[in-house]
């Protein structure tokens, strides 16, 4: 019996493991590529550090702006520290409730990003299942699902977002719409991306179904859902990771701009674009700060993500090599 | 080629079905269309006979065979909000929404397209790399981000251009448009560049990538051995052939610029058809969402079967391999 040998062993196998695969990861195209790519070094830093602030806010936030007993209405529209009327204490001045900016752009930052990453999580399962059921089951199921891929994908995503969106806010009623705004906000965007993962996944999957051990496990007589979830799913995940790159950064500007429109999430825990759509109203009053700083946040980091999704796809694609 | 084209035909009834349903599903169970149209003191007789006159007591069927009636025939109801005929409502916004999507439309072309050949012909030259970080920066920003910065630098710092509205309109029958007065025109400026950037980074992107693959191709370097002039290489031939894809995309994206619409009419309170539509779904005025979701999808299909129809007559490789057309469509 080996079993008390791979027990002793176990403890040391995963760090020989992690140094094993950190070492190949040094040696591999793709991190050449990486490091000889500047423009792809700095997009990494700049979204680890929007990753970062989001998840570290309720630390380093110099305040909690969901807190409204912190905020003080007095201390409302102070513009940015380094001007003539700015406060030391709010370096990037305040909103109109005097929330601290620099405070609502982490927490902003965070809900945003939890958003766009729960939507593409969404996306992914929903677009992952129906395209390995589509290409796995073929027939009647595979014709309706593509079907209806092909018609969803004649309309932009942002359209059937808003959509979705608009009709669940006249379905939830009004006390409860505040609380369900983000989870409304990932169902619309959630659905309104999984066409693309659905398509790849199924080509990968027609060509999977057509291997050999596909044909064994079904010889002997595994169930499909077996076969499609623990053998085929492995296999083609491969090109689902980059597409979700992308559509990560889809899905950030997607949740903005429904929060720019008055339609996402809420002024009581602003997301970035909540926050932009908050300072709008004051932009011509002269108050530049509320809307301009939190829109570098935004644009700063879908910029980064974007990069990164494009380095990703180019280096992990062997044609452009 | 006719039974492509019968197949699309049906494929888009088939989608406008669907659209009707959705909205018919939301006009009927969206709450009660009874208690919207009536006061708190209305009786329960009162009710049930004016639920009898409506027809909601009729089968669903019944009344979704109604609904589509009435929806082609352009009657929507009343909209909750405005207490004024849908349709109304719709004609009198659709000039703005159609001028500056048309407007947008010619912006990202004219511009586009330029940029793209430029950068394809010398896509190691210094204003090449300026156009591509460029259209980086176009396809990463927001469209509203975009139209906010406009308004920041160009109404708010420099006081140049107004910030919001259609300026003075001229009407001409039914129609009005903003695009003969001068207040109309600096009005439409920021809109449209907003609305088109997009689409122009898209376009440039396009134009430039098929240029650089049909500048490799055997045929152009045989046109530069027989000693054709650059112009005559570059112009007649090369971009002839680039052409196909770039009409495509543009026709499939005249149904985006509608749907952005939305977004740069409310940045700029432009009095069309999405912000109406966004203030709907605010309000949960159902008629308008209803038929404005009816509106698009038809928008959308007809400009999709225009481009599929084109691209069948366009490219006469898909007329002999009607298999690969289905691929592509």
């Amino acid at each position: 019996m080996p079993r008390p040998d791979t027990e002793t062993a176990a403890p040391a196998a995963p760090a020989r493991h992690t140094t094993n695969f950190l070492h190949r990861l040094a040696d591999s195209d793709i991190f050449y590529s990486f490091r000889h790519s500047p423009v792809t070094v700095a997009a990494a830093i700049v979204t680890l550090l929007i990753i970062f602030g989001a998840v570290a806010a309720p630390w380093i936030a110099p305040q909690n702006p969901f807190d409204m007993a912190s905020l003080d209405l007095l201390d409302a529209h102070t513009p940015p520290s380094w001007e003539a009327d700015g406060n030391p204490k709010y370096l990037l001045g305040t909103d109109d409730q005097g929330r601290d900016l620099l405070s609502a752009i982490l927490y902003g930052s965070r809900i945003s990003l939890m958003v766009g990453f729960f939507s593409v999580l969404f996306s992914m399962a929903v677009g992952v299942s129906l395209g390995v059921v589509s290409g796995y089951v073929g027939g009647f199921v595979d014709a309706l699902i593509m079907r209806i891929a092909e018609i969803q994908i004649s309309f932009p995503a942002i359209l059937i977002a808003l959509l979705i969106d608009g009709v669940l806010r006249t379905l939830i009623p009004e006390a409860k719409s505040e609380q369900l705004a983000d989870t409304v906000l990932i169902f619309s965007i959630g659905i309104s991306g999984w066409v693309q993962y659905a398509r790849t996944v199924r080509s990968s999957t027609l060509v999977e179904r057509g291997r050999e051990y596909v044909q064994a496990a079904r010889v002997i007589g595994i169930h499909p859902l077996m076969i499609m979830v623990r053998h085929i799913l492995p296999n083609v995940m491969g090109p689902v990771l980059v597409i979700g790159t992308i559509h990560l950064a889809v899905a950030i500007i997607t949740e903005a701009t429904l929060s720019f429109l008055g339609v996402g999430i809420p002024p009581t825990q602003p997301s970035l674009g909540t926050l932009i759509r908050i300072g709008n109203d004051y932009l011509f009053s002269g108050e530049w700060w509320i809307t301009i700083f939190p829109s570098i946040a935004l644009a700063s980091l879908v910029l980064a993500v974007n990069l990164l999704g494009d380095w990703m796809r180019d280096a992990l694609n062997p044609k452009l090599r | 080629m006719t039974a492509f084209i019968i197949r699309r035909l049906l494929q888009s009834v088939f989608v406008m079905l669907v659209v009707a349903l959705v909205a018919f599903l939301m006009f009927n169970y969206v709450g009660d269309p009874v208690n919207q149209m009536v006061g708190i003191d209305t009786s329960f007789a009162q009710r049930e006979h004016l639920r009898q006159e409506l027809g909601l007591n009729d089968p669903t069927l019944v009344q979704f065979a109604r609904f589509v009636g009435h929806a082609v025939r352009g009657d929507f109801g009343l909209s909750y909000q405005h207490k004024r005929p849908v349709a109304d409502l719709f004609k009198e916004r659709l000039p703005a929404t159609l001028e500056l999507s048309l407007v947008a439309a010619l912006f990202s072309l004219l511009v586009g397209i330029p940029m793209g050949v430029y950068t394809g012909l010398k896509p190691d030259g210094w204003l090449s790399r300026i156009f591509m970080a460029f259209s980086l920066v176009g396809v990463s920003l927001p469209t509203f981000l975009i139209g906010i910065l406009l308004i920041f630098v160009f109404s708010v710092i420099l006081g140049w251009l107004p910030s919001y509205g259609r300026g003075t309109v001229v009407a001409i029958g039914g129609w009005t448009t903003g695009l003969l007065t001068v207040s109309g025109l600096k009005a439409l400026l920021m809109p449209a560049v907003t609305l088109g950037l997009f689409q122009l980074t898209l376009i440039m992107r396009l134009v430039r990538s098929e240029m650089l693959e049909v500048l490799r191709t055997d045929y152009i370097k045989f046109a530069r051995a027989r000693g054709l002039t650059d112009r005559a290489i570059n112009f007649g031939h090369a971009l002839k052939n680039t052409l196909v894809p770039v009409m495509t995309i543009t026709g499939l994206q005249i149904g985006s610029i509608i749907a952005f619409a939305i977004i740069t009419e409310t940045v700029f309170q432009w009095p069309g058809m999405g912000l109406m539509f966004l203030q709907a779904i605010q309000n949960v005025d159902i008629p308008i969402m209803s038929a404005y979701l009816i509106l698009v999808a038809f928008f959308f299909v007809v400009i999709n079967l225009i481009v599929d129809i084109l691209y069948y007559v366009v490219d006469p490789r898909l007329r002999v391999d009607t298999a690969k057309a289905n691929g592509h469509a």
